[in-house]
């Protein structure tokens, strides 16, 4: 097995959990309920840690001495590999809604399926990770589907958020060379079936919220190999600047 | 430097654990909450082995600090502490005496099957810490730390911490 492959894939897990946690985090002490808020508080805090253990590994196994903070703080733009979606605007709280609730889906059956990697390291972490990803999902899945089939306004908002965030879904569920490789090596699962996973949960889902994925919308892709929308950026300057204006600087 | 005479035996360090509280739930001792997976000696070298309760568990570099300077405390100049991921901690480690001094402490002790949602799965009767009523409902999935849920009891109406079953 190749270890710069393998190496990619971890960035791309880790880049995923610390761009959206960064995003998620955004809402501490602004969500609309106190639960919620302490609920998006945990929420980011376990994709943070998720993407550490990712990031140490794609570190370890890049071999040039970078640690998760190294690559989390002074790596520029195009060297992250997150997926599209993961670093669009919060917007409204419909918005962050979809996108974890599109997110989680794909999440959790990728990381039950790397559960059973041949490379011990990511079977690891993905064992150790599904159950908050499990955990994430029920809450997304229910908030959706209560807030589209909710009241009029909600439902408005959730059907904007799903009509602007579903073309960014697809770049999760579609293999790239790189993906195809490790898959046919047993190192990560086959894409093709997550997709199909995936569908088999948000379908129903977004039936019972009564919301309508756009018809033949565009796949927005390009995150996994480092060209990224213009959002990211303002993510990265937020996320970096301390790190870049002290380098070394600790608690 | 005073030297050791002997080294302790790996059952003494197993009790000490057990006096090393959990930072955020200090009745609960590291051993009560299930994240010491081993404690041995590889040559004059002490390794303690722990795992994390969740991936982003503030708790655990504190843990392994606090581990640490107690047993150097105790003498042992040679420490290392070792994370281990696998198996994955669940709370059907939490041990018996553990789940005792958490419902003392106010917090309702993880019920039923580990599976995501359990809580949620209105089978799972959660009982009131204060008045042992199990007529209590689900307020959010998430607490004020990553381990607890938020829950309310209907008869005593006070509102408590779930430790969620995970
Ligand atoms: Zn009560």
């Amino acid at each position: 097995m190749s270890d710069a492959a393998l190496e990619e894939f971890a960035l791309r897990m880790g880049d995923n959990c610390l761009i959206l946690g960064q995003r998620v985090s955004a809402w501490c002490g602004y969500a609309p309920a106190l639960e919620e808020d302490i609920a998006m508080a945990n929420v980011a805090l376990d994709l943070i840690g998720q993407a550490k253990l990712w990031l140490a590994l794609a570190g370890a196994l890049e071999g040039k001495g970078r640690d998760a903070d190294a690559l989390a703080f002074l790596r520029d733009a195009r060297a992250f590999r997150n997926c599209l979606l993961v670093e669009q605007p919060n917007g409204d709280y419909g918005q962050t809604l979809m996108r974890q609730f599109l997110f989680d889906a794909w999440h959790v059956p990728m990381l039950e399926g790397l559960a059973a990697s041949r490379e011990e390291r990511v079977a690891a972490i993905a064992a150790k990770t599904a159950k908050e990803a499990a955990y994430h999902r029920d809450r997304s899945a229910d908030l959706v589907i209560r807030l589209g089939d909710g009241g009029e306004e909600s439902r408005r908002r959730m059907q904007t958020a799903l009509d602007l965030l579903w073309p960014f879904a697809g770049e999760l569920l579609a293999a790239d060379e790189t993906e195809a490789r490790l898959a046919g090596e047993g190192v990560i699962p086959d894409l093709a079936d997550i997709a199909k996973k995936w569908t088999a949960f948000v379908e129903p889902a977004l039936e019972e919220a009564t919301l309508v994925p756009p018809k033949d919308a565009p796949v927005r892709k390009g995150g996994k190999q480092g060209l990224h929308t213009e959002a990211l950026g303002y993510v990265l300057a937020e996320m970096q600047w301390l790190q870049r204006a002290y380098p070394g600087a600790t608690w | 430097m005073a030297e050791a005479p002997t080294k302790p035996s790996v059952g003494d360090i197993w009790r000490w654990l057990e006096d090393a509280p959990d930072p955020e739930i200090p009745v609960l001792s590291v051993v009560d909450l299930g994240i010491v997976r081993a404690v041995e000696w590889r040559g004059e070298t002490l390794i303690v082995t722990v795992t994390p309760t969740y991936s982003a568990c503030p708790a655990t570099s504190v843990i392994a600090l606090d581990v640490e300077a107690m047993l150097r405390r105790r003498g042992i100049a040679d420490v290392k502490i070792e994370t281990r991921l696998v198996p994955p901690w669940t709370t059907d480690w939490i041990s018996e005496k553990g789940r005792e001094k958490l419902r003392a402490y106010g917090i309702a002790p993880p019920e039923g099957a580990v599976c995501a949602g359990a809580a949620k799965a209105a089978g799972a009767r959660i009982a009131c810490p204060r008045c042992g009523s199990t007529n209590t409902e689900e307020i959010s999935r998430f607490g004020s730390t990553p381990c607890k849920a938020s829950w309310r009891c209907k008869d005593c109406l006070e509102p408590f911490d779930y430790f969620k079953s995970f």
